[in-house]
């Protein structure tokens, strides 16, 4: 079943850039340190270090042929119940869309999943690592929550964190007295705004109104990066129009 | 070996203060590569240029701007950007509560061990108190000159905080319009359901491994010793075969394999 994956958020959306004295939106560039010479990608390599300044080089056609033959194939090993993947295995979300032609195959996964309340657990690779997703059904949209591997996530014993000890009842039920009076039925998103994204943005504004705080470049490089409206991208996906 | 906590604080809850020491509950397993210079084999550096020139651009001249149109940037500087900095804060403030699994998986960004500092009993009795009752709790708090939004639950005992993506930036299915495309027919979704249903089982996060990662691993432990393996290039498979016809097939082969585990 042919898919696409869209990311399920869109990017922060208070990133600075670094500008030059006029203005100037800069790049960063790899440098020799030796010789002080700009390096293109073709002119640098990827090592891993085995010892103090030795590396072993591993190519970019070793990278690939070194991938898994499943290489993009979501493959689907278990469905599990979906509340029972402890949250912190979590990572980022994408939404699957149909590609062309398996449309029926989609809805039907998306259906049978949402019936059963089931989470499919896949492995597939992509960008040279592999990943870990649970696929959910929301809405009747797939989507895929990348997950951490499980040597990559501490157990309490190894953080050090104390033994469990039982607690007085007076002290639990002090708790639960306050949990119950502060609880909602319903989450409002808005609890979760970014306060510094806020207030950047705030600042922005108060700042834009005055002339000598604005730069304004000529740069024809900047106008093919338009502003991608993904929520956008993904409906007209979903609708199955090109 | 136990380790290092990353940062102290109070949780509050009404006029309640537990305090609390913060853990990184992840252990970055990424292989991680150096960017060497292709000639010298050696390490290289980064700087800032000017991509029209080509020249570079000493630290103490670069600005710090904020696109709000292509090409028109506001300028903020070093003052403007201390101005917003919170102040400093060692309280994780619980705003509210909400019945566990409310908030959806693709929110959650890094889980953080919360761990008692000193007062255990009323630590453990939060933990017990937010499992009798089932729910997560909304926080905020301010860590190294950040505002925080997440959510403290109950793991396995203990309390995991975790930091969640920016409410602006999330894009939920709700948002979207369901996938185009005839429904499935009743006898389809009998299919699906029973194929599904005999690959259903408990979540073992064991039983995933990152594969790739161990090749690349291997590949380099041998290189190193100056035996590169011969690696072949990956062939891509495609298929394309009716919707039920693949159904049957997986249903039959998946029994079959159960046959011979029994």
């Amino acid at each position: 079943m042919p898919v696409n994956l869209y990311p399920a958020a869109r990017s922060n959306r208070a990133s600075l850039r670094m500008l030059g004295p006029d203005g100037q939106p800069l790049a960063r560039k790899y440098f020799a340190e030796k010789t002080g010479k700009d390096l293109d990608a073709d002119d640098t390599v990827r090592g891993y270090e085995i010892g103090e300044n030795k590396f072993v080089i591993v190519t970019d056609e070793e990278f690939e042929r070194l991938a898994p033959e499943k290489t993009r194939d979501i493959d689907l090993k278990q469905f599990v119940p979906a509340g029972s993947i402890p949250p912190t295995y979590f990572e980022r979300g994408y939404f699957l869309v149909p590609a062309a032609g398996s449309q029926k195959a989609y809805k039907l996964l998306a259906g049978t999943m949402e019936k059963s309340e089931l989470a499919g657990i896949a492995t597939f690779v992509m960008r040279g690592k592999e990943y870990l997703i649970a696929i959910f059904s929301d809405n009747g949209i797939l989507r895929a929550e990348t997950m951490r591997f499980a040597d990559e996530l501490r157990s309490p014993s190894e953080v050090g964190l104390p033994k469990k000890k039982a607690a007085p009842k007076a002290a639990v039920q002090k708790f639960e007295k306050i949990i119950a009076n502060k609880s909602k039925k319903q989450f409002s998103p808005n609890k979760l705004q970014d306060k510094q994204t806020d207030s950047l943005l705030k600042l922005v504004k108060k700042k834009q109104s005055k002339r000598g705080n604005v730069v304004k470049v000529e740069d024809e490089m900047e106008t093919d990066h338009k502003v991608i409206d993904l929520v956008q991208v993904l409906k007209k996906s979903l609708g199955g129009k090109k | 070996m136990a380790a290092r906590a990353i940062w102290k604080g109070e949780l509050k809850l009404g006029t309640n203060k537990v305090p609390v020491k913060l853990y990184s509950a992840v252990e970055d397993q990424t292989v991680r590569f150096h960017v060497l210079d292709d000639r010298a084999k050696k390490r290289v550096k980064q700087h800032m240029i000017d991509p029209d020139s080509g020249e570079e651009v000493p630290t103490e001249e670069i600005q710090r701007g904020y696109e709000i149109e292509p090409g028109r940037y506001v300028i903020l500087t070093e003052e403007d950007l201390e101005k917003i900095e919170p102040p400093p804060s060692r309280d994780i403030e619980i705003a509210e509560f909400l019945p566990e699994n409310t908030i959806s998986q693709q929110w959650y960004e890094r889980p953080y061990y919360v761990g008692p500092d000193g007062d255990t009993k009323a630590y453990f009795a939060l933990v017990e108190a937010l499992k009798n009752k089932e729910r997560e709790a909304i926080a905020h708090w301010v860590m190294r000159k950040k505002y925080y939004a997440g959510v403290l639950r109950s793991v396995d005992d203990y309390l995991v905080l975790f930091t969640m993506r920016d409410a602006q930036e999330v894009i939920l299915a709700d948002e979207l319009t369901k996938p185009a495309g005839a429904a499935p027919t009743q006898k389809e979704l009998a299919m699906a359901t029973q194929l599904v249903e005999m690959l259903e089982g408990e979540f073992d996060p064991k039983a995933y491994k990152d594969e790739y990662r161990e090749r690349v691993m291997e590949f380099i432990e041998k290189k190193a010793k100056g035996r590169a393996p011969k690696l072949k290039p990956v062939k891509a498979k495609r298929q394309t075969a009716a919707l039920d016809s693949v159904l049957a097939k997986s249903i039959e082969a998946l029994r079959r394999k159960e046959k011979r585990a029994a």
